[in-house]
């Protein structure tokens, strides 16, 4: 790899894990000194590598010069605190400053027990995944701001305001303890679906940071099954989940970003390995007493992975929906069910229970109702296509309904 | 608090608690004896009716709790009387589960339980407001 794209790559990787461990041992009211050690690290080997040359191996590089910005902070600090506190002790030795421990094990546990202190439930979600992406992905401010469509201020403010958060709240950088780690953990698997989710239904055009948001929440989860405590059934349900929907990402955008619909996509480009690796943490999640949404979710996605549109598939994934409310409403859940229906039971049952819904505020609601209405009333579902265009925000759904417009307009009459 | 103040103050607490959904038990009774000659093939095919029915309910954001299918067997104790064996009330009316519901009024609620499959047995759902302790 050249230096020019040796750096990024490196500064995702090892940023967080030096930020993790630094912060690990400072605590988190020192999380700023933490990242700036972390970036004088890339600073510095900026610098030095283009005058000197690539070293043999750049990442232990990097960590005795980060060990050794972080002992120097910490003889400094010393001093300070001691100028500050007036005491007239003996000065501070070497001895005094504890080893900074970037051995893989180490930096595993670090950001580890960094994603529960991120994942705490004293955090608003929003700002959950922005701090996940700062502090466990490595993402700069500017591409934080572009994920979430939004500017550099505004994210900058919220970030800043999730870490006073953690301060004020004296959240430690810690493993919860056994009885703890189950609530703990589904609140951990919640920021990492949100997460994956911003990546993946994000209308924002940039697809390689949308396709690195997915990439990185399913990092952080695979992370979890490599720690005993955490290595449960619903972390495989979700990773199955992500494999399977992440199996689409290429197939789902043409060249030009847009959207290519389900229906629509080319089932040859989906990454078969990806399906795969889905298969397999289906199958390891298929333990324990409980069946989280993860778990139906996961099974639905897996359904989508068949593309043939045969009666016994769409039972099954109207099954999983049934099974997947009863759990948890969620507008999308009940969306999506009332078109499984239309597949199973044919649209005119499927439009009467679409009308008891009481989502009239959603684009997608107006969308369904256009796909039912379709063939018993073209004019109702051209009407339909019409609200849903009006209530639609982003761009790229306005697209996709303007073009479902057009398809549906009868050609003008000679 | 001026009166004008609370008085307005109550209205709007008023209005919040009616716009306030409340919680329903559904009871399902059918008669065992039809229920039992059931084949394996007849017990899916109603197993995926009850969870069509309810997920349409659950997909209108107005179930609070699947609830439970219960066993027929079971025992009725009256404190230090005889506890007797079941079935309690005729094989017509055996108690077969209960799922609880939310609704703006006791007329939606009865809306909800239309299409349920427990009629198809001859059952019925038997419909009460949740009383909060």
């Amino acid at each position: 790899m050249e230096k020019n794209q040796l750096i990024p790559h490196l500064f995702r990787t090892e940023y967080t894990k030096i930020t993790a461990v630094l912060c690990k041992l400072f605590g988190f009211e020192h999380i700023g000194v933490a990242e700036d050690i972390a970036s004088d690290t890339f600073l510095a080997a900026h610098e030095t590598w283009g005058l000197k040359g690539l070293p043999e191996n750049p990442t232990a590089w990097l960590y005795t010069v980060a060990k050794n910005k972080a002992k120097n902070y910490l003889r400094h600090e010393a001093v300070f605190r001691q100028k500050v506190a007036g005491e007239l002790k003996r000065g501070t030795t070497e001895t005094d400053i504890p080893e900074i421990d970037l051995s893989a094990q180490n930096i595993h546990d670090s950001q580890l027990q960094m994603m529960f202190a991120v994942c705490h439930p004293a955090i608003v979600a929003e700002a959950q995944i922005g701090l996940a992406l700062r502090i466990l992905c490595g993402f700069g401010i500017e591409e934080i701001a572009t994920a979430f469509l939004s500017n550099k201020e505004t994210i900058a403010k919220r970030l800043q305001r999730a870490k006073d958060k953690l301060r004020s709240e004296q959240i430690k950088i810690e493993f919860p303890g056994k009885p703890e780690i189950s609530n703990r953990l589904d609140n951990v698997l919640t920021t990492l679906y949100l997460l994956f989710n911003e990546g993946y239904y994000s209308s924002n055009h940039n697809t390689t940071l949308r396709k690195d948001l997915c990439l990185e929440a399913m990092r952080l989860t695979f992370l979890l099954t490599e720690n005993e405590n955490t290595n449960q059934p619903v972390v495989h349900a979700l990773l199955a989940l992500m494999s399977f929907q992440a199996s689409r990402f290429d197939a789902r955008m043409d060249d030009a970003g847009e959207m290519i619909l389900y229906n629509d996509q080319d089932a040859s480009r989906w990454d078969q390995a990806l399906i795969q690796q889905g298969k397999d943490f289906l199958a390891r999640s298929a333990s324990g007493p409980k069946i989280s949404r993860f778990h139906l979710e996961a099974c639905i996605a897996y359904g989508h992975t068949n593309k043939a549109d045969t009666p016994e598939k769409w039972n099954n994934i109207l099954q999983l929906y049934n099974h997947l409310l009863a759990l948890e409403y969620s507008p999308m859940a009940a969306l999506n069910r009332t078109y499984a229906l239309s597949k199973v039971k044919g649209k005119q049952v499927a439009l009467e229970e679409a009308l008891k819904l009481n989502l009239g505020t959603h684009h997608l609601y107006h969308v369904l109702l256009s796909e039912l209405y379709t063939g018993s009333d073209d004019a109702q579902a051209l009407a339909s296509l019409k609200t849903a265009l009006h209530l639609a925000h982003s761009p790229a759904d306005k697209k996709i309904i303007e073009q479902k417009i057009q398809a549906l307009t009868p050609p003008a009459q000679p | 608090m001026s009166i004008p103040a609370m008085l307005a103050c109550y209205t709007v607490l008023q209005q919040l608690k009616l716009k306030t959904m409340k919680d329903f038990l559904f009871v399902y009774r059918a008669d065992r004896s039809v229920i039992a000659q059931r084949s394996p093939e007849e017990v899916q095919i109603n197993t995926q009716k009850w969870m069509d029915w309810i997920g349409s309910i659950a997909a209108q954001n107005k179930l609070v709790d699947a609830g439970n299918r219960l066993y027929p067997t079971g025992k009725v104790s009256r404190g230090n009387q005889v506890v007797t064996d079941g079935p309690f009330t005729e094989l017509k009316e055996t108690l077969g589960g209960y799922s609880l519901i939310k609704a703006d009024s006791l007329d939606e609620a009865v809306a909800l339980s239309q299409g349920c499959p427990i009629y198809e047995a001859g059952g019925s759902v038997e419909i009460r407001e949740i009383h909060a302790m």
